[in-house]
């Protein structure tokens, strides 16, 4: 995991060990820090597992840091008569109460030996102070972190470790075809690896994804959108053509055209906030966001023949044509030269 | 009063009809004569004789299956249908027991359904001197379903009479069409759909013109545009939108728009038909309004209700063809003003509107228009997705200059 990536790590101070989901291991205190929320579930189901192994009596408790009340962690973690290692688990810490500050800034000056406190910050400014004074050494910390798997390159190296610890053997062009098909969400690309790992038999194959995931390959459907709506006709057909040659429905990768370019037209030469838009076009204002640099090349001419391109293309591929493919990659084409065809 | 005084501008269909009930009532049942004389196109209208097999052909919204039951009711009614007696009020509620009705929101009608017909068909009447069956969409038959339905043509039991309703007689197969005797509805003129409404809705004169000028004389649709002012301002607001069309931008979020617009059409009239229906099916088993229906007839309007929402996704289609239509009149009379032609136009309400795009485009622009309205049509008709469709039809008509 790119440990350097991290930008907090960079900011302050930092003297405690940084180590990778994949590495975590118990410590008094321990940070998870980023954003990868199924990569933190894992790292602290790894801890807890490590825990019970060495100790079976380990008692769990959890901690909500957003509705803490004064004294919570030290009634925890003190210890008990029969002597049981103790684990807490924090969550929320990003959006801790000034109680759960004062407390846990309190903790870390001195931890208890028995006691592991796992801290779960997901990213954001608030308990700042508390994240410094770990990292600068205070209660002999370790931080976990699990960025984001934002990049492509990401997840395939995420994808690849997932088959690699489970001594499987995947093809490159399987692990692309997965990693493209849950491009959206790491935590299905993760859950997608691990029910190919213990159903598929053998070595995983382009042809065994598809099987598995043939309708989410889907998702290529937006990249093949944004590489053309940006004006890339060379990635976009790339992008179309493996596609479809592995099986996909030309179907959905229409209807994605449909989808962006309408938000496109619906906003173009709207000057409202992307917060009053939002109510009236019907989306979030990200996407509208999102839409206002589509539009960045466009015109209204363009925008009007590429969704007469769009609407064409459907005609075609729900069977009213006899090369549903040549027309997918006609109405890409307009639609990667702004529509002037 | 009778049962065919509410038939508009069918003269001489209505002609043909009457003389032959009226010979079928001169005549005792025995005598009713065989139907080998039936060769449609070859029966003349003052050949009053009584056949088994009809087909009434007309365009949508002409009357067809109106006069398909009035026909039912003459046969039925002991006064020639005289509309007031019981067997007409049963006829008109579709619940006289020698009818048989087969009618379908479907695409297709289904063989087993002809099959139970063709089984019905083979009893004696238990009232009336007849047995009348109607199907009113007997376009929508597969050849081997017609087929099943040949066999009951070729040889019909002495007292029963077969009523078909299509679009044209091209709609049915050459074997079937050689065995009715067919009768052609004309399209009523807009005074007469007008007179209509104006008996039968007890509106004043100028809704029911401008009711039966709106419908282009389709009667189903003149009567909601009559009756239903929600129905009115919805065609009201499609074709403001569509005349206000002035970008890309207008045209992406006016066809968002029909299609709620066609979607709320739809689900009123799902809603109004579902409920008539509810109510007679529960009239006919005789459970009053209101009453719980006993258990043992539950699956009857289960069996109803599973129908209906079965049929839900054809009136969607049925609610955006309604917008087509409408867009078309419109264009329709952008494009005679276009050309100088200054009378009678359909939605003479939005004259000024209309005058504006009249000359703000060419005439070229507004046959494109049209045209793209055909396409739109036929992109819907192949499951395009319907707002997609409409979205290029919208920005069709906001291009100026024709391509
Ligand atoms: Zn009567």
């Amino acid at each position: 995991m790119a440990v350097a990536a991290s930008p907090r790590a960079n900011k302050a101070k930092v003297a405690i060990a940084q180590l990778s989901w994949s590495a975590a291991k118990p410590a008094p205190l321990v940070l998870v820090s980023g954003g990868e929320g199924f990569l933190a579930d894992r790292a602290i189901s790894m801890i807890r597992e490590q825990l019970r192994a060495a100790d079976p009596s380990l008692e769990v408790s959890d901690v909500d840091a957003s509705s803490y009340s004064p004294g919570q962690l030290l009634t925890l973690a003190s210890p008990s008569l029969f002597g049981e290692p103790r684990l807490i688990r924090v969550s929320n810490v990003e959006k801790c109460n000034d109680d759960f500050l004062v407390d846990a800034l309190d903790y870390v000056a001195s931890p208890d030996s028995e006691t592991t406190v796992i801290l779960r910050h997901d990213g954001g400014v608030r308990g700042k102070k508390l994240l410094d004074s770990l990292r600068a050494g205070n209660g002999g910390g370790i931080e976990i972190i699990c960025a984001e798997l934002k990049s492509d390159s990401d997840k395939f190296d995420f994808a690849t470790g997932e088959f690699r610890q489970a001594g499987r053997k995947i093809s490159a062009g399987a692990l692309r075809s997965l990693v493209s098909a849950f491009a959206g969400s790491g935590a299905e690309l993760a859950s997608a690896c691990q029910q190919l790992i213990s159903d598929a038999v053998g070595e995983i194959s382009d042809r065994t994804v598809d099987d598995y995931y043939g309708g989410r390959i889907e998702a290529t459907a937006f990249k093949v959108v944004d590489s053309a709506v940006a004006g890339r006709l060379g990635d976009a057909l790339l992008t179309l053509r493996h596609a479809l040659s592995s099986g996909a429905d030309p179907v959905p990768v229409v209807a994605a055209f449909a989808a962006k370019l309408r938000l496109m037209a619906k906003i173009s030469g709207d000057r409202r906030s992307a917060g009053e838009l939002a109510g009236a076009v019907g989306a979030a204002p990200w996407q509208i966001d999102r839409a206002r640099k589509d539009l960045q090349g466009w015109n209204e001419p363009g925008l009007a023949r590429a969704i007469e391109a769009i609407a064409d293309a459907d005609a075609n591929v729900k069977g009213g044509g006899r090369d549903p493919v040549y027309a997918v990659e006609r109405m890409v084409m307009i639609v990667a030269s702004y529509g002037r065809d | 009063m009778s049962v065919w005084d509410e038939l508009v501008g069918q003269k001489e269909a209505i002609a043909v009809f009457r003389a032959a009930a009226e010979s079928g009532l001169a005549v005792s049942p025995g005598r009713v004569q065989a139907g080998v004389d039936t060769v449609g196109k070859a029966a003349s209208m003052n050949d009053a004789s009584m056949t088994h097999s009809w087909l009434v052909t007309g365009p949508p919204g002409s009357g067809r299956s109106n006069l398909a039951y009035a026909f039912a009711a003459a046969l039925l009614c002991r006064n020639g249908g005289c509309g007031d007696c019981p067997d007409c009020k049963q006829v008109a509620a579709r619940t006289h027991p020698d009818l048989a009705t087969l009618t379908t929101e479907a695409v297709i009608i289904k063989i087993e359904d002809v099959r139970e017909l063709v089984r019905g068909s083979q009893f004696s009447p238990a009232v009336s001197r007849y047995r009348v069956i109607v199907i009113e969409d007997a376009d929508r038959m597969a050849e081997r379903t017609s087929n099943v339905l040949l066999k009951a043509l070729e040889e019909p039991p002495e007292r029963t009479v077969w009523i078909l309703c299509a679009p044209s007689e091209a709609d049915l197969i050459p074997t079937i069409r050689s065995r009715v005797r067919s009768v052609r509805l004309r399209v009523p003129s807009i005074p007469d759909v007008a007179e209509l409404i104006m008996a039968r809705d007890g509106v004043t004169n100028e809704v029911a013109e401008r009711a039966a000028r709106h419908a282009q004389s389709h009667i189903g649709m003149a009567h909601r545009l009559a009756t239903n002012p929600e129905a009115h301002t919805r065609r009201d607001e499609t074709l403001r939108l569509a005349l206000g069309l002035s970008g890309v931008r207008d045209a992406v979020l006016a066809a968002a728009r029909m299609i709620e617009i066609a979607t709320d059409d739809a689900k009123a009239l799902t809603d109004e038909r579902d409920a008539s229906e509810l109510e007679s099916t529960r009239r006919s088993m005789g459970v009053a309004t209101g009453d719980a229906v006993p258990a043992q007839l539950r699956s009857h309007i289960k069996n109803l209700e599973d129908h209906q929402k079965r049929r839900a996704t054809r009136s969607l289609r049925d609610g955006l063809d309604r917008i087509l239509v409408d867009l078309l009149s419109l264009y329709r009379d952008i494009l005679r003003l276009q050309l100088g032609v200054e009378t009678s136009l359909i939605n003479e309400e939005l004259e000024a509107g209309l005058r504006a795009a009249a000359t703000a485009r060419t005439a070229a622009d507004t046959l494109a228009t049209m045209e793209a309205i055909g396409v739109a049509r036929t992109r819907i008709d192949s499951n395009v997705s319907p707002v997609l469709a409409i979205e290029a039809l919208m920005i069709r008509a906001a291009r100026k200059e024709a391509a």
